[in-house]
């Protein structure tokens, strides 16, 4: 066939594709915020839920979302740094590191409700916790950290050799070298992961549904001492986030405004995706002009 | 000045052999460097030119596979059977490598890695390794007025001094530099040129390069590697004049490589 003819053909094909992807995404968008936004007010964000009566806000849910996710960041982030500077550095290339690798990757590929099963398991029944924060967020630490550790190992790859051979030659130790120039060269990139990451770890509700539970104690906001029973800070302490509230109301709500209760948390929750989002390209694009800027 | 005075041997390399896995990448390789002298290192693409360079400061130590047998002599020591000190032997021998490669940082701050790192923390000394240094390779003027800016902003001439400037700032013995001129244009390699004639005064200098005129231009000494082996080595003057292999002059009149 004319080669010409081929490629129009092939180009077509892919624009189609690329244009279903965005109308798709589009109209999920539209969707979900013009069912949802129109709840979203004030006294939403700022009233806690309630379990029978029409009006319940979604104020606990979102905090315990963005506390699990802060705790969970705090773990996983040193960690998956630590992994990923092991993984691009020091890991020989050999059948040991290829293994290490696999794991890594299995680690991330599990399917999220198994994680919250074997999260139930260790975090809340073994270790005899309950349902707390601290179980959540070890819970999705488990399948957060094989994507830092990939994100940190790719940044670091990606710095340019030149950069790296510049420091060793002029007799800097290994460490001081990826201290000194393969982190702060890496940077961007890993921080641009880290917040990725975290609109996932945002939007999970699978593995908290086990082990962060499905209940959250009544709070008192003016009380900071993270040992009392009634602080939000108690990582102690059950706490269903908003996505775990979306499907419990939808599933098991005896509110009368379960579809509004409902949508406008999941608007909520995709404005805080999308966020998520925008900020890690924003920052990332930032902070790496800063770095390669001419003068 | 004493003519006579026999120079001090930095560099002796006994039949070194090197593989990259089953690559066998250096044959034999018999050498001598000495101090202020510059070392020129010729031969065609793939004969092994950085391979060698890289073995000087083991910096062929970052390359997976590699093998090596025979001695490397610096200063009379072996550095391939004793345990070297790797940070101690790359302070002492600088290298400055194809593409001037400075930090995404300050002027200033390239300057001063090195030295803040093994040690130096007082400002006035800083301040002065860097005026020195700058004047070394003669960018002093040239910048400055601008140390505290980014040195990604200087033109690829100025970033390779700076890099050697920034090598000199550790107080090597000797400047390893593989090609430092072919990504530069003619007046910034004259510069380059004119530096390296007046820091062989005070350093061991060996360069490799694919330059002809450059090599018989400036070094006192010239190796013509083929395939992994050094066919010729003789005082510069001879090996462009009157070459004893017949392989090294057909290099060196264009007729291969
Ligand atoms: N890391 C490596 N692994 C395997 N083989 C290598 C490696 N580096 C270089 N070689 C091989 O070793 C030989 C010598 O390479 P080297 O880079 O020393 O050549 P060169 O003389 O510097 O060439 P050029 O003038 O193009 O820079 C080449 O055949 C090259 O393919
Ligand atoms: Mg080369």
């Amino acid at each position: 066939m004319n080669s010409r003819i081929t490629d129009r053909i092939a180009t077509g094909v892919f624009y189609t594709i690329a244009a279903i992807m965005v109308a798709l995404l589009l109209y999920l968008f539209y969707f979900i915020l013009s069912n949802g936004l129109p709840q979203v007010t004030w006294d939403f964000l700022t009233s806690p839920s309630s379990s029978y009566q029409a009006g319940g806000g979604i104020r606990d849910q979102l905090f315990n979302s963005l506390y699990i996710l802060v705790i969970t960041m705090i773990i996983t982030v040193p960690l998956g740094v630590c992994g990923g500077i092991y993984m691009a550095e020091y890991a020989k290339p050999g059948k040991i590191t290829n293994f290490i690798r696999t794991c890594i990757e299995m680690l991330a590929s599990l399917p999220s409700i198994v994680v919250g099963l074997f999260g139930l398991l260790i975090f809340v029944n073994i270790t005899g916790w309950g349902y707390t924060i601290i179980g959540g967020a070890l819970a999705l630490t488990i399948f957060n950290i094989p994507v830092m550790v990939r994100v940190t190992e790719d940044a670091i790859r990606s710095v340019p050799k030149e950069q790296k051979e510049a420091s060793l030659a002029l007799g800097i130790t290994r460490w001081h070298t990826i201290k000194t120039v393969l982190l702060p060269y890496a940077f961007p990139g890993i921080l641009t992961g880290a917040i990725l990451a975290s609109g996932r770890v945002f939007g999970e509700a699978a593995a908290l549904l086990y082990t962060a539970g499905l209940s959250t104690p009544t709070l008192d906001y003016g009380n900071w001492n993270p040992f009392a029973e009634n602080s939000p800070l108690n990582i102690f302490r059950p706490a269903e986030t908003l996505a775990v509230h979306i499907w419990s109301v939808n599933t098991q709500g005896l509110i009368p405004d379960v579809r509004e209760v409902a949508n406008g948390a999941s608007a909520v929750l995709v404005i805080a995706v999308l966020l998520f989002n925008i900020l890690a390209r924003w920052l990332g694009s930032v902070i790496h002009k800063k770095l390669t800027a001419g003068k | 000045m004493q003519v006579a005075a026999a120079k001090e041997t930095i560099f002796k390399i006994n039949d070194l052999n090197l593989w990259y896995d089953d690559f066998h990448a250096l044959k034999d390789v018999n050498l001598e460097a000495l101090n202020n002298e510059i070392f020129a290192i010729i031969g065609p693409s793939g004969c092994g030119k950085s391979t060698f360079i890289k073995t000087l400061n083991l910096m062929i130590n970052m390359e997976p596979g590699v093998r090596m047998t025979g001695e490397i002599n610096y200063k009379e020591k072996n550095l391939l059977d004793s345990r070297v000190d790797l940070v101690d032997l790359r302070r002492k021998v600088g290298m400055i490598f194809q593409k001037g490669n400075p930090f995404p940082q300050s002027i200033y701050d390239n300057i001063v890695y090195g030295p803040k790192i093994h040690g130096i923390k007082k400002k006035s000394e800083l301040d002065e390794i860097v005026e020195t240094t700058l004047k070394d390779v003669a960018l002093w003027d040239e910048v400055k007025d601008r140390l505290k800016t980014s040195a990604m902003g200087l033109s690829g001439g100025q970033q390779q001094r700076l890099c050697i400037a920034r090598a000199l700032a550790t107080k090597p013995d000797v400047v390893l530099m593989d090609e430092p001129t072919s990504a530069l244009d003619p007046i910034s390699t004259l510069k380059i040129e004119e530096l390296m004639t007046e820091l062989k005064k005070k350093y061991c200098i060996v360069i490799v390069t694919h330059n002809m005129q450059q090599a018989s231009r400036i070094s006192d000494k010239t190796a013509f590697f083929l395939h992994g082996r050094v066919v010729e080595t003789a005082e510069t003057g001879k090996i462009f004049s009157n070459p004893e292999d017949k392989r090294t002059e057909d290099y060196i009149s264009g007729r291969f490589g």
